[in-house]
């Protein structure tokens, strides 16, 4: 009786150790072969290998000595962090008021703020275009930061509403029995104790300006001042038997090896900053 | 989710704070809010208005100041022949815009449903107490960090027909007879296009989940242990219930997302009408075919049909968001 049981329990574990491993396997495999091809060069490159067989780094000196792939890591990087900043600058004082402060239609305000973050871009771009003309900013990094604020603002918002409802009330009480003002209330109060939660908002806002396509796409025209994944999607040969794909798999490691670091360092906090973003409750 | 709203609502304001003090507070909070309101309206308001402006004019790329007004033109008009017939033109007679639509509608709702289904069975083995658990959760964040247009380059690459290592694998292991050009025939451009978003995305579906199944308190489970439930009708009588408000919402957000696919498309399978969505055809005719206005009625109706699909959604399905609205 209690071998079988034993047996049972052994199955189940190695089921569940296999599902396991599956897992891994998918979720790792895409990014660990994108490695493996970008240290390939030449003929190596045609040949399908599961295992590390060569190591050449000519395609990370040919992505970062030629062409524009500097400059476009250098916009990228600049206009991710101008968004961030621009936006955790806005959401501050607005989330504190939809969080702490109880007024007519705040709900409805609310749900507009994620409607707009879940808005479909496409929807704007013909009325964007035309902005960023009239502005003159088309072709410049301004105009693919004043574009992100469209997806980063309301996300920041949603997500520092969370946070700051959760802070208690007898702080904030305190604060007003001195006679803090809400600004002071704000920078003085709450800003210390928020620095978890909007360094999470900002890395996650900072993801999605980098990574954003169809804005940096249709704002930029040239290769100076496009960001990185515009200039990797639009990396290729004259014709289709040579795109370089060495070069594609080196640019593709440098833009995302940062990403993943930052990921897997601020894993729990990224967990419940996404979270809250979608749902909390 | 009840219990939160109510908890939230009394910690809000001090409730014996006197009303000269609430006044003050609105008044700071209406200050505050103004910078945010203008740079939406700036943003997102006006730029939307615009839009479907330009749907109903014949405005063109080059010369958008000359934009005149023509009524429902573009979606439709239609000509008499000499002959009495009548020819319709415009958006909604097109039978490409169509495509799209299918495609987009197709698309979104096939990709959701694996998702939920993986993202479903990824969360459970998540909310498991197992060794190694933090190095599962570790890897599957890797495919949500990546960016989307790097996901479409790595799998086009792992997908091309000669030198890709999944026409290679599935030959091995002897599931494919012959090498197949994933991205460039029509019959599997969207199957590879469905693979990758599903990589991708099914993370953030897991994480979402998990979320919700990390609020269902372990004492029923264990009542229900005691009573001897079958785990499996543990898991369609108290899990499935208890976690579908979250997995409902986890659902919209993705449907959303997917309903306006444009960068995966576009690169992977570029100038494939297996593919072509709603959102790829209408920036292609805004700035490639240079028919502004007609690009501009396509992402109206882009527009409509995600707002019309959404509130169906939510108004059949009751989701609520727990976004503090009372």
């Amino acid at each position: 009786m209690g071998a079988t049981f034993n047996l049972w329990k052994l199955i189940k574990w190695t089921l569940f150790y296999i599902l396991v491993t599956f897992i891994v396997v998918v979720s790792v495999f895409p990014f660990y072969y994108a490695i493996l091809t970008s240290f390939k060069s030449g003929t190596a490159l045609f040949q399908i290998n599961y295992w590390p067989t060569s190591f050449s780094l000519d395609n990370y000196f040919n992505v970062l000595n030629s062409g524009s792939f500097p400059r476009n890591l250098l916009n990228s990087i600049f206009v991710a962090s101008v968004t961030v900043i621009l936006a955790l600058f806005l959401a501050i004082t607005a989330s504190f008021a939809l969080a702490r402060v109880r007024f007519r239609g705040r709900g409805l305000l609310l749900l507009t703020i994620l409607g707009v973050s879940m808005f479909p871009q496409m929807a704007v771009l013909a009325g964007l275009f035309e902005v960023i003309r009239a502005l003159g900013i088309y072709n410049t990094p301004w105009a693919l930061i004043f574009s992100y604020t469209i997806f980063t603002l309301p996300f920041t918002v949603w997500v520092l509403t969370t946070f700051m409802r959760d802070l208690p009330v007898e702080i904030e009480e305190a604060a007003i029995v001195d006679g803090a003002t809400p600004w002071v209330i704000i920078t003085r109060v709450f800003m210390p104790l928020m620095w978890p939660a909007l360094v999470t908002t900002g890395l996650l806002a900072f993801i999605g300006a980098w990574n954003e396509f169809l804005f940096a796409l249709t704002f930029t025209a040239n290769n100076d001042t496009r960001t990185v994944p515009v200039a990797i999607a639009l990396l290729s040969g004259s014709t289709q038997y040579e795109i370089p794909w060495g070069n594609i798999m080196a640019a593709s490691v440098i833009v995302t090896v940062p990403l993943v670091i930052l990921v897997l360092i601020f894993q729990r906090k990224i967990v419940s900053g996404l979270t809250a973003g979608g749902v909390k409750g | 989710m009840t219990t939160e709203t109510l908890a939230s609502s009394t910690r809000v304001a001090a409730p014996k704070v006197k009303s000269e003090l609430m006044q003050q507070r609105i008044r700071a909070a209406r200050l505050f809010l103004i910078p945010m309101l203008v740079a939406l309206a700036v943003v997102a308001g006006w730029p939307l208005l615009r839009s479907i402006y330009f749907s109903f004019t014949d405005a063109s790329l080059s010369n958008l100041e000359a934009a005149q007004w023509v009524g429902f033109g573009n979606y439709l008009r239609w000509t008499v022949m000499e002959s009495g017939a009548v020819r319709y033109r415009g958006l909604l007679v097109d039978p490409a815009w169509w495509n799209a639509v299918w495609n987009t509608v197709r698309f979104a709702f096939i990709s959701v449903a694996f998702e939920a289904v993986l993202g479903m069975v990824v969360a459970l083995v998540l909310n498991a107490e197992f060794k190694g658990r933090g190095i599962v959760r570790a890897a599957i964040l890797i495919p949500w960090a990546i960016p989307t247009i790097v996901s479409a380059r790595m799998w086009s690459w792992m997908l091309n027909d000669q030198f890709g290592i999944l026409n290679d694998l599935g030959m091995r292991l002897g599931l494919l007879s012959q090498k197949v050009a994933w991205t460039a025939t029509a019959d599997t451009a969207m199957t590879a296009v469905l693979i990758v978003d599903i990589w991708k995305t099914t993370p953030f579906m897991a994480l979402l989940i998990l979320a919700g199944l990390q609020m269902i308190p372990k004492d029923i489970y264990e009542a229900a242990e005691i009573d001897g439930v079958h785990p499996v009708k543990q898991f369609f009588k108290i899990t499935l219930p208890l976690v579908r408000p979250a997995l409902m919402v986890a659902i919209i957000f993705r449907l959303l997302d997917a309903l306006r696919i444009f960068d995966l498309i576009y690169v992977l399978t570029p100038n494939s009408s297996a593919t072509k969505t709603m959102s790829v055809m209408a920036r292609e005719n805004l700035f490639d075919f240079d028919k502004f206005a007609y690009g501009s009625a396509m992402s109206t109706m882009l527009f409509t049909i995600i707002a019309v699909l959404t509130i169906v959604y939510i108004w059949l399905g009751q989701v609520r968001f727990d976004g503090g609205d009372r």
